[in-house]
């Protein structure tokens, strides 16, 4: 009875360092959402998503062409580096499978997932900015898409391990060819995952800072052009809230609102469309 | 009778393990072979060498002869996915693809041959009739393959496999995730397609051997202990291994 009431104490305990250690995880994110939504959220108006940012020293203004230089370089970040991961992913679970190299290439793309993105944004600066002699939305693209292709590889490449062999030798003996194999039967099965991979992969660079602070700078006016600096909302709240200017400050907040928001949706969706897939 | 495939002194290895050592057996041409034996005797790697499955993975390989109407199919120079098309497999566990009832077939079907819609239509009625589930499904074609049975999967795979038109079917234990009536429907099915195919099931299940082949080959540890018309295994064995495996003394 001794040591069953001493197993019980350890199990006790064990489970309450657990619940200590997961409220406390917890208890920062709940702390710096409610800071964001107690002081981002009164200001969260319709002119936030019309109006241009603001000089110093004058009110109102907006955060349209932040808000425009992060989904244009996002979508296109994505649009370069979600195809190159996913055919990189294709590569390590389906073809190069058995290959030596394998390992060796998901050994290095675990290290560029890990790779500190301003490391990304450096390496971009020095093959792109520096021959084009200037801060470009382009070269913050391809410093989001780098940063992008470890994620999709990474969730490609689990997600198609995970669709069972007997499938594909279903499909091999019908004398289907590979590349079908593949196409119509693996990545069917793995749909859902690898879109999650995506999502999460545009949510990882929705709010990156770093990597764009040397390829797309900023910029304080309207720019669509893929050659010019552009602005994007994690640069302009880094750049706002170290300013002086209350109404700057305001919007640095109400900035950092909408990136988390953003961002949540996107995980929540990633999770949605995961979760589905298990129950199927 | 005409021979369809025959296995000439076949070895097979996994790494340096030898799996099946030196292996002679006739296939012939619509009659159905069965092959028994306890677990790991070769006969579900002896069924994956006939379609060359273990093409797909590495440090596997075969040695011998494997004549199909009189041509080696070990040869490194034949085309695997012809090959398969023209010998078809069913396997262990249902595995229909996650598409519909329709597609499972259809899609094969697209590949070798460019039909119309109502020809495909007619292709995929064809087959879902000739595996005994048409009735099930006619309504739903629409639906995922998923959502069947396991029994109505199974037949989903074998109308799958008979829509390209093979002419050889191997069945990997094709019912030992099934109940027995949808065991039974299984066999029924092999009995009706032997008339168009040539049929080599590998089965745990030494009644269903009886019921449905024409011939047995016993395995034993990678090598074939006794091949003869089912009647004969059954009754009659000449091995005294066979004896022993038939009436249950071990495996």
């Amino acid at each position: 009875m001794s040591l069953y009431a001493s197993r019980r104490r350890s199990n006790l305990t064990a489970m309450a360092l657990c619940l200590l250690a997961t409220t406390i995880g917890i208890v920062w994110l709940f702390l710096i959402l409610f800071s964001l939504l107690l002081n981002g959220l009164p200001h969260l108006t319709f002119e936030v998503f019309t109006e241009m940012t603001p000089p110093p020293g004058e009110t109102g203004g907006g955060l349209l062409n932040p808000i425009f230089g992060t989904l244009m370089m996002t979508v296109l970040g994505v649009g370069i580096g979600a195809p190159i991961g996913i055919l990189a992913g294709t590569y390590l679970a389906e073809y190069g499978r058995y290959s030596k190299t394998t390992p060796t290439i998901r050994f290095i793309n675990d290290i560029l997932l890990s790779a500190p993105s301003i490391i990304i944004g450096l390496f971009i600066y020095g093959i792109v900015v520096v021959p084009m002699k200037n801060f470009s939305a382009l070269a913050g693209s391809l410093a989001l898409a780098v940063i992008v292709i470890p994620v999709v590889v990474r969730t490609t490449e689990d997600m198609l391990l995970l669709v069972p062999n007997t499938l594909r030798e279903a499909a091999s003996a019908m004398g289907l060819p590979r590349s079908h194999v593949v196409w119509h039967v693996a990545y069917r099965a793995a749909r859902t995952g690898i879109l999650t991979g995506v999502l999460l992969g545009v949510a990882r660079i929705a709010g990156e800072t770093a990597p764009l602070l040397f390829t797309a700078f900023s910029n304080n006016f309207w720019s669509a052009s893929l050659m010019k600096p552009i602005a994007s909302l994690p640069t302009t709240i880094n750049s706002f809230i170290n300013t002086p200017d209350a109404n700057m400050k305001q919007l640095a907040w109400t900035g950092a609102l909408i990136v988390t928001l953003a961002v949540l949706a996107l995980n929540i969706v990633a999770r949605i469309l995961g979760g589905t897939k298990k129950q199927s | 009778m005409n021979e369809k495939i025959s296995i000439r002194d076949l070895k097979f290895y996994y790494g340096n393990a030898l799996a099946l050592k030196g292996i002679n057996i006739p296939l012939y041409a619509n009659k159905v072979t069965a092959f028994i034996g306890p677990s790991g005797c070769g006969k579900s790697t002896l069924l994956r060498v006939l379609n060359r499955m273990y093409d797909l993975y590495p440090n596997q390989h075969a040695e011998g002869e494997v004549l199909f109407d009189g041509r080696n199919i070990l040869d490194p120079g034949v085309d695997l996915n012809l090959l398969r098309a023209r010998i078809g497999m069913v396997f262990q566990k249902p595995t229909p693809f996650p598409m519909t009832i329709y597609d499972n077939i259809a899609f094969g079907l697209k590949l070798y041959e460019s039909l119309s819609k109502s020809e495909l239509d007619g292709r995929v009625e064809h087959a879902l009739k000739r595996a005994a589930l048409w009735n099930e499904v006619k309504d739903k074609l629409n639906a995922n393959g998923l959502s069947l049975s396991g029994g109505q999967q199974q037949r989903l795979c074998i109308a799958r496999t008979v829509a390209i038109k093979p002419e050889v079917i191997l069945f990997d234990e094709p019912c030992s995730a099934l109940d027995p009536i949808s065991t039974a429907k299984i066999e029924e099915l092999i009995d009706e397609l032997k008339h168009d195919y040539t049929i080599a099931i590998v089965t745990h299940n030494m009644q269903q051997a009886a019921r449905v082949s024409e011939h047995t080959a016993f395995m034993y540890l990678g090598e074939l202990v006794e091949f003869d018309e089912t009647s004969k295994i059954f009754t009659a064995p000449r091995d005294s291994r066979t004896q022993d495996y038939i009436t249950g003394r071990f495996g």
